[in-house]
């Protein structure tokens, strides 16, 4: 079985949250978040909006796969990780393009699109934006 | 309102029981409990289950159970709360009957893990307690998002590697004389140590093993009183949520829901962190069973490792943590393991908990934690004599 169902409905349905990066801020309480919510989690308020959140940041905390669920033991070991993004949005996602012994806290990250998984056989292929180290500075 | 007292226990042994199946496993429990009781019926049933639909194509619990148990025309439910699924079908229970609808009511908790025999497939099944399109899109397993959380915890307050090695090594030593628990051997700081990670800083060792398992208890508003004038109360429970995603919390490393559950158990209950005498707390990974001692408020932030460290959590210690061994050695029968706590408690209280009894404790509490603590019950017994 798999851990989220890999079918084309739902990874269409996502599309803008994970391709976009559109979340949402509260107008009462300025909490921004992936994906867009009705309602704020933090102040229970209903003034929210989408907003288009910024593509780089920086790690908070990371932990590395070495035991994954089905659909990704092909890719272990990996970086999972809790990214800051500029505006302080707090966000999950996995880092690529770098050896998990070198990941350190507050690296700075920019998002790019990766292949994620594989679904099954036959099965659609999943992208999203994984973020990487940033090369220039 | 009505008081609520346990009458009655049962529990299988947990490990991968490849000649017992799902509905084997709750009958074995659900007679012992009710023989214990001296009961052959009860108003309703609560199964505490998480993962039945994804692990044995069996959903629909509460008539599946009712069913083989002979119980046939009951009420019957299935309670889901991912790993806290057992304190909730415990808590279900408690209502009901404190709402005046049911006198007496049975308490199972099943879970059957090893019928799914590649361990990608437990993982993802036990990954469902997360937020499946915002953490398990990006290969999330429980492990790692435990690993997040152990990370931020010792960077926070400091602690070493070893820091996280006295919670298993006690579980190891207290679940050795256990007769229905999976890992029945000690372990060592140097075997801790050089464990393989399984989510780096997770090492295998810190991890509750995967098992199956059943527990069961009967809940009554009459008292039973045993041989020797003693009964046992649920005084107090309490459960709450928090944010499903890790992500979207404020911080990593504070269990809000469980600060909650707590606090609303021990107002019912009307007594203070200090009166407590007992734990079964959720140690599924070693920061996640001091995380439950500091929402219990036994110890302060950060200081939990020191509180097992120093041997007063012991068996004989001033404040037994889980004497049974807990989710790590105990076993971690997913959705059984609440009941599991649960039952401990009131063996403990009512003296019967053989060689696991940590002296002669009068008041003792259970922390069932779900998800990254997500969803936590508490309950707090009292032995009454
Ligand atoms: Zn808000």
């Amino acid at each position: 079985m798999w851990a989220f169902n890999p079918s084309i409905p739902p990874i269409k349905r996502e599309m803008p949250s994970r391709y976009r990066l559109e979340g949402f801020e509260c107008h009462d309480c300025g909490f921004r978040s992936l994906p867009p919510r009705q309602v704020c989690p933090r102040c229970g308020s209903r003034n929210v909006s989408r907003v288009r959140l910024p593509r780089r940041g920086r790690v908070l905390q990371h932990a590395v796969v070495h035991s994954a669920p089905r659909g990704y033991e092909f890719y272990t070991p990996y970086v999972l990780a809790l990214i800051e993004l500029e505006d302080g949005t707090r966000i999950f996602s996995q880092l690529t393009d770098v050896d998990p012994e070198e990941v350190t806290q507050g690296m700075e990250v920019e998002a790019v699109l990766r292949k994620v998984r594989v679904g099954g056989h036959g099965g659609p292929v999943a992208y999203g934006l994984k973020f990487r180290p940033v090369l220039e500075r | 309102m009505r008081e609520v007292y346990v009458i009655g226990s049962g529990l299988t042994k947990i490990g991968n029981l490849w000649d017992k199946g799902l509905r084997d496993l709750a009958v074995e429990a659900g007679l012992a409990a009710m023989e214990e009781a001296g009961v052959e019926s009860v108003d309703a049933v609560f199964v505490g289950n998480m993962m039945s639909g994804i692990l044995n194509a069996q959903e629909n619990l509460g008539s599946y159970v009712a069913d083989y148990l002979g119980l046939s025309g009951v009420p019957a439910f299935k309670v889901e709360a991912a790993c806290a699924s057992g304190g909730a079908a415990v808590v279900s229970a408690a209502m009901a009957i404190k709402s005046g609808l049911f006198d007496r009511v049975l308490v199972v908790g099943v879970e059957k893990m090893s019928d799914m025999t590649a361990t990608e497939d437990v993982t993802s099944a036990l990954a469902t307690a997360s937020e499946a399109d915002y953490e398990l899109f990006w290969g999330a397993s429980f492990v790692s998002l435990n690993a997040l959380i152990m990370r931020a915890y010792a960077q926070r307050y400091g602690l070493k590697e070893e820091d996280f090695g006295w919670m298993p090594i006690l579980m190891h030593k207290n679940a050795s004389d256990v007769p229905y628990a999976q890992l029945r051997f000690p372990i060592t700081m140097e075997a801790y140590l050089s464990s393989p990670k399984i989510a780096d800083p997770i090492k295998l060792l810190d991890s509750a093993p995967m098992g199956d398992g059943s527990a069961a208890a009967v809940l009554s508003a009459s008292e039973r009183r045993d041989g020797e004038g003693i009964s046992v109360a649920l005084v107090g429970f309490g459960s709450a949520t928090d944010a499903m995603a890790l992500y979207t919390r404020e911080d990593l490393v504070e269990l809000k829901g469980a600060k909650l559950a707590a606090k609303r158990a021990m107002e019912m209950a009307e007594v203070t962190p200090r009166d407590l005498q007992v734990l079964e707390v959720h140690d599924a990974f070693s920061v996640m069973g001091y995380l439950n001692l500091e929402a219990l408020g036994v110890v302060e932030p950060g200081k939990a490792s020191r509180l097992i460290e120093s041997g007063d959590a012991d068996r004989s210690g001033s404040l037994p943590v889980n004497p049974e061994g807990g989710l790590k050695a105990r076993g971690h029968p997913v959705g059984a393991t609440g009941v599991y706590q649960f039952v401990e408690l009131y063996r403990q209280l009512s003296g019967r908990a053989g060689p696991a009894q940590a002296g002669s404790p009068e008041l003792g509490a259970a922390m069932n934690v779900g998800g990254t603590g997500s969803n936590v019950v508490v309950t707090i017994l009292r032995r009454v004599s």
